[in-house]
C-alpha cells in the first residue's frame, strides 16, 4: 500500500520538478542537463510580449476575483434570507455556472456578447454627441465577466458553507443587546466569515490567472499569459517556457497554500 | 413614506442579491439562450450566423460524429482510470494515514488541481516528446518508439490532471465513515477484505459517484490535453468547437454541438444525483 501511495505522489509531482529542473539548465536540450543557469528566467522577463501578457492577466485575475469576492459574499449572504423555492433557483445557476464547461461557456458568452455590441454600437454611435463614439469590443472587460461568472459562483459556495456552519446563538445575543443589524453583521458575521472571502478571492485569482479556454473565447485581439503560453507551446517547447511555466507554479502555490491555510481557521475556530 | 420591516428587509435581500442575478443572467443565461438560438440557425455565406429556424445544424450532427465518440469513449474510460488510482489513495489518506502526516497529504493532492492545467500538460508533452522518453529508448536500442500523439498520452493526461478531483470527493465520503462499523465488522469475525467490500465500499459509493459524474462531465468538455498530448489526432468535442468557432467559422453547427454537449452533462448529472441520493444524503464536497 505504501509503495503504492508513493508511486502515485512521484506520478503527481515528478513531472512537474522536472520543468521546474529543466528551467535551470544552461543547454537547451530537454533531456540532458548540461549545467545550471537562470538565463531562461533572464530571457522571459525581456521578453515585452510575455511580460504585457502578464500583465493583462494580473489585472483581469485581480479585478475578477474582487468583483467575485464582493458581489459573491454578498449573494451568499442575500441567499440566506431567502425562501426554499428562490433559493433553489439560485443553487441551480451558481451550480450550473461552475459545471457548463468552460469551452460552452467561452462560446456562448461570444455568440452573446457579439450579438449584444451589435445591437448597442449603433445606437451608441446615433446618440453619440461627439465625433469618435466608444465602440464596444471583446476584450479585458469581456475576459473579467466571464471569468467572474464562476468565480462568483465559487465564492458564493465556500461562504455561504462558512455561514451554514456559524453558531446563531452569538448573533441572537448581539440582537438581545440592542446592536443593529448593520454592527451585528460588521462586530459578528464578518469577522468569521472573512477567512472564506478571501480564500475565495484567492481561489478566484487562481483560476482566473491559469485559465485558457474561456479567455481564449472571448479575448478579442487581447493575450494573456496562458494564451501567450499556449501559442509558444505550438510553436515548439523551450527552456524559456519552463521558467515561465516554473514562475505560474510557484505564484499559483503561494496562493492555494494560502488560502488552504485560510481555509483551515475555520475548522480550528468553532 | 414609511416601510414596514417587512419590506425594507426584503429590499435588503434583494439589494444583496442584484449584482450576482445580474451576472447569471447576462453571462449565463443569455448566452445559453443565445447559443439554443444560434442552433436553429444557419449559417451566412462569409461565416458567423444568419436568422432561420431549421434543424439542419442537428441533423448534421453525424459530420463530428468522431469528436462525438472521442469524447463520449475517452472520457468515461478516463474517469475509470482516474478512479482506480484515486480509490487507494483516497482510503490511504481516510483511513490508514497517520493524523499527523494527513493534513500535508491532503494538500499535496489538491495543491496540483489548483495549479496551471496548461503547465502541467506542457509537462506531459516534456515527459512523452521526442527528447523525452523516446530518447532514452533510443540510447537503449529502441527506436522510433511514438509515444506524444496518440491516445495513450491523452489518457495519460487525462488521469494526470483530474485524479485530485477524483481523490477529493472518495476521501471525503471515507474521512466521515463511522469506524465503530468497521471494528464492529471485525468483532464480528468478518475477514477485512469482507468487511471492505461488505461496509467501506458501498458507505464511500456517494464520495465514487460524485467523483465519478465530476470527471467526467469535465471531461467531455476537454480542450487542451486533447490539443497538446493528442496533436489533433484525437479530437474531442472541445477541439471541434475551437475549430467551429475559431477557424471555420460555422457559428449555427458549433451552438448545435454546444447545446448537445449541455444536454449530455445535465443528463449524466441528474443520474449522478438519483444514484447519489439512493446512496445517502447529499454530501458536501470540500474542493479546497
Amino acid at each position: 500500500m505504501r509503495a503504492l501511495i508513493t508511486a502515485v505522489y512521484l506520478f503527481l509531482y515528478a513531472p512537474i520538478a522536472l520543468v521546474v529542473l529543466f528551467s535551470f539548465n544552461s543547454g537547451r536540450s530537454a533531456s540532458e542537463f548540461v549545467g545550471f543557469s537562470t538565463q531562461w528566467y533572464a530571457k522571459a522577463l525581456s521578453n515585452t510580449f510575455l511580460m504585457d501578457a502578464l500583465q493583462n492577466s494580473l489585472v483581469i485575475a485581480f479585478t475578477s476575483a474582487v468583483l467575485a469576492a464582493v458581489f459573491g459574499t454578498m449573494a451568499a449572504l442575500g441567499m440566506e434570507r431567502l425562501g426554499g423555492r428562490m433559493r433553489a433557483v439560485f443553487d441551480g445557476l451558481f451550480a450550473a455556472a461552475i459545471v457548463v464547461p468552460g469551452v460552452v461557456i467561452g462560446i456562448a458568452t461570444l455568440v452573446a456578447l457579439v450579438q449584444v455590441f451589435g445591437f448597442l454600437n449603433p445606437l451608441l454611435a446615433a446618440a453619440w454627441p461627439g465625433e469618435q463614439p466608444p465602440k464596444l469590443s471583446l476584450g479585458f472587460g469581456s475576459i473579467i465577466a466571464a471569468h467572474g461568472l464562476f468565480s462568483m459562483a465559487l465564492v458564493t459556495m465556500i461562504v455561504k458553507a462558512r455561514i451554514a456552519s456559524l453558531g446563531r446563538d452569538i448573533v441572537e445575543a448581539s440582537n438581545d443587546l440592542y446592536a443593529t443589524p448593520l454592527t451585528t453583521f460588521r462586530e459578528i458575521v464578518l469577522p468569521q466569515i472573512m477567512p472564506s472571502i478571501l480564500a475565495g478571492f484567492l481561489l478566484a485569482f487562481t483560476f482566473s490567472f491559469d485559465d485558457f479556454i474561456i479567455a481564449f473565447f472571448v479575448a478579442g485581439s487581447n493575450t494573456t499569459l496562458p494564451i501567450y503560453v499556449f501559442a509558444s507551446i505550438r510553436r515548439g517547447v523551450t527552456p524559456e517556457i519552463n521558467a515561465i511555466a516554473t514562475m505560474v507554479l510557484v505564484a499559483s502555490l503561494c496562493m492555494i497554500l494560502i488560502a488552504r491555510f485560510l481555509m483551515r481557521e475555520k475548522k480550528t475556530n468553532n | 413614506m414609511a416601510t414596514s420591516p417587512e419590506t425594507k428587509k426584503r429590499l435588503v435581500t434583494a439589494a444583496l442579491l442584484a449584482p450576482a442575478s445580474l451576472w447569471l443572467f447576462v453571462f449565463l443565461v443569455l448566452p445559453f439562450i443565445a447559443i439554443v438560438v444560434f442552433a436553429f440557425g444557419e449559417r451566412a455565406p462569409e461565416g458567423g450566423y444568419q436568422p432561420s429556424f431549421t434543424l439542419e445544424q442537428f441533423a448534421n450532427l453525424g459530420a463530428r460524429a468522431a469528436a462525438f465518440k472521442n469524447t463520449l469513449l475517452l472520457a468515461p474510460v478516463g474517469a475509470f482510470l482516474c478512479l482506480v488510482v484515486a480509490y487507494p489513495v483516497a482510503y490511504y489518506l481516510a483511513v490508514k494515514a497517520s493524523p499527523r502526516y494527513r493534513l500535508v497529504l491532503v494538500s499535496l493532492v489538491v495543491v496540483p488541481f489548483w495549479t496551471s492545467l496548461l503547465v502541467r500538460v506542457y509537462a506531459w508533452m516534456y515527459i512523452l516528446g521526442a527528447r523525452g522518453i523516446p530518447h532514452l529508448l533510443e540510447m537503449i536500442g529502441i527506436e522510433n518508439v511514438r509515444l506524444l500523439n496518440t491516445p495513450g498520452a491523452v489518457l495519460l493526461g487525462i488521469v494526470y490532471g483530474y485524479l485530485p478531483l477524483m481523490i477529493m470527493p472518495i476521501y471525503v465520503s471515507l474521512e466521515k465513515l463511522d469506524r465503530r462499523l468497521l471494528e464492529a465488522s471485525a468483532d464480528l469475525g468478518a475477514k477485512p477484505l469482507s468487511t471492505f467490500f461488505g461496509i467501506t465500499l458501498p458507505l464511500s459509493l456517494p464520495g465514487v459517484m460524485t467523483g465519478v459524474a465530476l470527471v467526467t462531465i469535465l471531461l467531455l468538455g476537454e480542450y487542451l490535453i486533447p490539443q497538446l498530448l493528442g496533436g489533433g489526432k484525437v479530437f474531442f468535442i472541445g477541439n471541434a468547437l475551437v475549430d467551429l468557432f475559431l477557424q471555420s467559422r460555422n457559428w449555427p453547427f458549433g451552438s448545435a454541438i454546444a447545446v448537445t454537449l449541455v444536454v449530455v452533462v445535465v443528463f449524466i448529472l441528474l443520474i449522478a444525483m438519483r444514484i447519489a441520493w439512493r446512496f445517502a444524503g447529499t454530501r458536501q464536497v470540500d474542493l479546497v
